[in-house]
């Protein structure tokens, strides 16, 4: 647990050092928004009908932004090679990263996301919800993507590639998120999917570091 | 299983299926489509439109068949190393791709005279679509690599990830309600379409399979034939 405390702390720390990952996620997060109503018009019942799918897409889309980079200067490096040869075990590298990768981009876009919803003219008993369901989403971007990144490390064109393999995968969570928030604005229950978006965090949690860490190996050998 | 994992025992057994299968599916597309297009009822409802299903129906099952196929000899291969496994997932998956485009688009031909949309985002069709760009994502991944060994590595995990998507395509007519209709051939209290119309579909079925067999040794012999090219290229160029 320790060496797993210790990378996650490394990873961070790089992170914060460079500082320009996070903010560049937000940036992008927060311009990516405010596209649409320049693009729809700023008609206020409209943004409001639109602004929950319109925040998950966007934070679906930062997210994906920093995702090649999750391990690729690890890998250029060859310090994945000395993290492979450590006692740590590559599921547990692996998960590191992958908690780093949400810590840095996701949790900055939860805390952008309110702001946005004002922009958007999102009625006010939605806000919580969709804090809810970011704080369910996010991770399991960051899950899903996690294998995306280790299976394209070292491809050609390996930027292109990612969002090609991992958006298709991200439909199922897009799908509940934004049913989640769309039954509280018509006054339904959005239990059911918030309990299916637990339940697909609950799945990826163990199953994605797993199958990383699988693809870590085919990338080192 | 490690039987046929000698490429010169799978060529042998190769060209003694492949003048087999070839044969059986010509006759059973001239069968199955006579039957299908000309011989069998109108439906009191659907009209000629029916016809479309028994392009429809078996281009689906196809898709699924194959992703399920190409999933376990992904399984296989990361396994066993099975060498001949990853041969095959990359020889099915253009032809996987090309059933599940058939299937979208013969549906959305079907959907436009009968619930007047060519499109809904219904979860049959929305699961479907997503099986069209996890065959395409994974023909990218596989031929993304200088190595083609890491290719296939790749892939075969990718393909493992992607096969949830198979029960939630098989079980999301039952889960959602949905425009899209429930089974009505493979259910437990026996198919729910009659004889005249389920023979056509039956042998329309088959000749898709026999077809996908013929055309998937075709594929994986030109793969191995690639593959002992490039040796054969490599030891040359270390011998001069």
């Amino acid at each position: 647990m320790s060496g797993f405390l210790r990378l996650l702390r490394r990873d961070l720390r790089l992170a914060l050092r460079q500082g320009a990952d996070a903010a560049m996620a937000v940036l992008f997060f927060v311009l990516c928004v405010i596209m649409f109503p320049f693009g729809i018009g700023p008609e206020p019942g409209v943004l409001a009908r639109i602004a929950p799918g319109v925040i998950l897409v966007a934070a679906l889309l930062a997210s994906l932004l920093s995702l090649d980079r999750l391990f690729q200067a690890d890998h250029e490096d060859g310090s994945l090679e000395l993290l492979s040869l450590s006692a740590l075990p590559m599921e547990a590298v692996a998960a590191a990263k992958i908690l780093a990768h949400w810590l840095v981009t996701g949790v900055p876009l939860i805390l952008a996301a309110p702001l946005l919803a004002l922009f958007l003219n999102l009625p006010a008993d939605g806000f919580l919800i969709l804090l809810a369901t970011l704080l369910l989403a996010t991770p399991l971007l960051s899950l899903i993507g996690g294998i995306g990144a280790a299976l394209t490390l070292g491809a050609r064109r390996g930027g292109v590639l990612l969002p090609l393999l991992v958006l298709p995968l991200y439909i199922p969570a897009l799908i509940f998120a934004a049913a989640a928030v769309d039954s509280v604005l018509t006054g339904q229950a959005a239990r059911p999917h918030l309990l299916l978006l637990s339940g697909l965090l609950a799945a990826a949690l163990p199953l994605s570091p797993w199958g990383a860490a699988a693809a870590l190996r085919a990338a080192l050998e | 299983m490690h039987r046929f994992a000698n490429p010169a025992r799978f060529l042998r057994l190769a060209a003694l299926v492949l003048p087999w299968v070839s044969v059986l599916s010509a006759i059973l597309f001239t069968v199955g489509l006579y039957l299908a297009l000309l011989a069998s009822p109108e439906d009191y409802q659907q009209g000629d439109t029916v016809r479309i299903m028994y392009v429809h129906v078996p281009a689906a099952w196809m898709a699924m068949f194959t992703y399920s196929s190409m999933a376990v000899a992904a399984a296989c291969a990361l396994v066993w190393r099975h060498p001949l496994a990853e041969v095959y997932s990359k020889a099915a998956a253009p032809l996987g791709a090309g059933f599940t485009l058939l299937c979208l688009v013969t549906g959305s031909l079907w959907g436009e005279p009968m619930w007047g949309t060519w499109w809904v985002w219904d979860a049959r069709l929305t699961s479907v679509l997503i099986l069209f760009f996890l065959y395409l994502g994974y023909m990218a991944l596989v031929d993304a690599f200088d190595d083609p060994q890491r290719g296939h590595r790749a892939g075969a995990i990718l393909l493992l990830v992607g096969a949830i998507n198979v029960p939630i395509i098989k079980f999301s007519v039952d889960w959602w309600n949905t425009l899209h209709q429930p089974a009505s051939v493979l259910r437990l209290d026996g198919p729910a379409i009659h004889g005249d119309m389920l023979w056509p579909l039956l042998i329309l079925a088959l000749a898709f399979k026999t077809y996908f067999a013929a055309t998937v040794i075709l594929r994986m012999r030109a793969e191995l034939a690639e593959r002992k090219i490039q040796t054969l290229r490599l030891t040359q160029a270390g011998g001069v």
